[in-house]
């Protein structure tokens, strides 16, 4: 029998993961997007562990509605890096000075 | 189910780090696959059998091909990419450690001790998880469908090309139009006067 303990080291490790790959890939934003995938799976895990854990679907439910939301926003987020490419022909995060925030 | 657990976390780790470090945004959408594919296991063996299928559904069979389809479709620059890589890494590291640090002090095993609640169910998980998801959370699952809807349209509506196709007019811009929209009234100089103009 695994413990709990274990489960919510590894999503620990996955979380620190995504935010190291957020750092690093600073010029990649689809690298991003893909490191903010993983900080999603590594908050899933923890909530699946402790639905199991603590016999409560409460953390499955709430699995599936961040999975809902993850998918609505990594298609907005990928059709956004579509139209900044139409416009700036690269995805380039240093050109994205446009609204001179 | 040990050794299953340890292999499959090594394996998303090892995918994890892949994704975050390798060159090339194809490689990193793969190796987002695999590591998405190991966290199903992982879910598996936590007993959500639904939500395992629906991660890979979901994700490996659709979100992930949406990533590799805009990856291949732009004109990706990959040397400018990876410039400056390693510049950040000085700041990673620390946020790295101290949130390491902090989860270490947190998850340390004399506060989680197995609580060990865990019942067998009589159902299928599928069954529970829909129970309960059309019973006491049918409003968050309406605002969920709400949400798909508005991610639908908006993706749509940013991505679409206004070219004209067809040449279909707009009523009301018919309707609008006036004389002065069509008609132009334009003073010609009579013949004999150009005559003369051109002989002084």
């Amino acid at each position: 029998m695994i413990p709990l303990s274990y489960y919510l080291i590894l999503s620990a490790l996955l979380f620190l993961i995504g935010v190291v790959g957020i750092f690093l890939n600073r010029k990649n934003i689809i690298t991003i997007l893909m490191a903010i995938e993983l900080m999603l799976l590594a908050v899933n895990t923890n909530f699946i562990a402790f639905s199991y854990f603590l016999g409560d679907l409460a953390g499955q439910v709430f699995v599936f509605f961040i999975l809902t939301v993850a998918a609505a926003e990594s298609a907005i987020g990928l059709a956004i890096i579509i139209l900044v490419f139409r416009n700036n022909k690269s995805i380039n995060v240093d050109e994205l000075n446009r609204l001179k925030g | 189910m040990e050794y299953i657990f340890y292999f499959l976390s090594s394996v998303l780790l090892f995918s994890a780090l892949r994704v975050i470090t390798s060159k090339n945004p194809v490689y990193s959408a793969l190796f987002l696959v695999l590591s998405f594919f190991s966290a199903a296991g992982i879910w598996l063996l936590l007993q959500a059998e639904f939500l395992a299928i629906a991660l890979v559904l979901v994700y490996v069979g659709a979100v992930m091909v949406l990533f590799l389809f805009v990856i291949m479709m732009l004109d990706i620059n990959l040397d400018h990419m990876k410039k400056g890589f390693w510049d950040y890494l000085p700041a990673a590291s620390f946020v790295a450690i101290i949130m390491l640090i902090e989860m270490i002090l947190i998850l340390n095993k004399s506060y989680f001790e197995s609580p060990n609640l865990f019942v067998t169910p009589e159902i299928s998980n599928t069954d529970a998880l829909g129970n309960v998801l059309y019973s006491d959370y049918i409003l968050p699952f309406e605002i969920a469908a709400i949400i798909l809807l508005v991610a639908i349209i908006s993706a749509i509506t940013l991505t679409l090309r206004k070219t004209k196709i067809n040449k279909n007019m707009n009523p009301a811009d018919q309707v609008k139009v006036k004389r002065n929209n069509r008609i132009k009234m334009i003073n010609i100089r009579s013949e004999s006067r150009l005559k003369k103009v051109k002989k002084t």
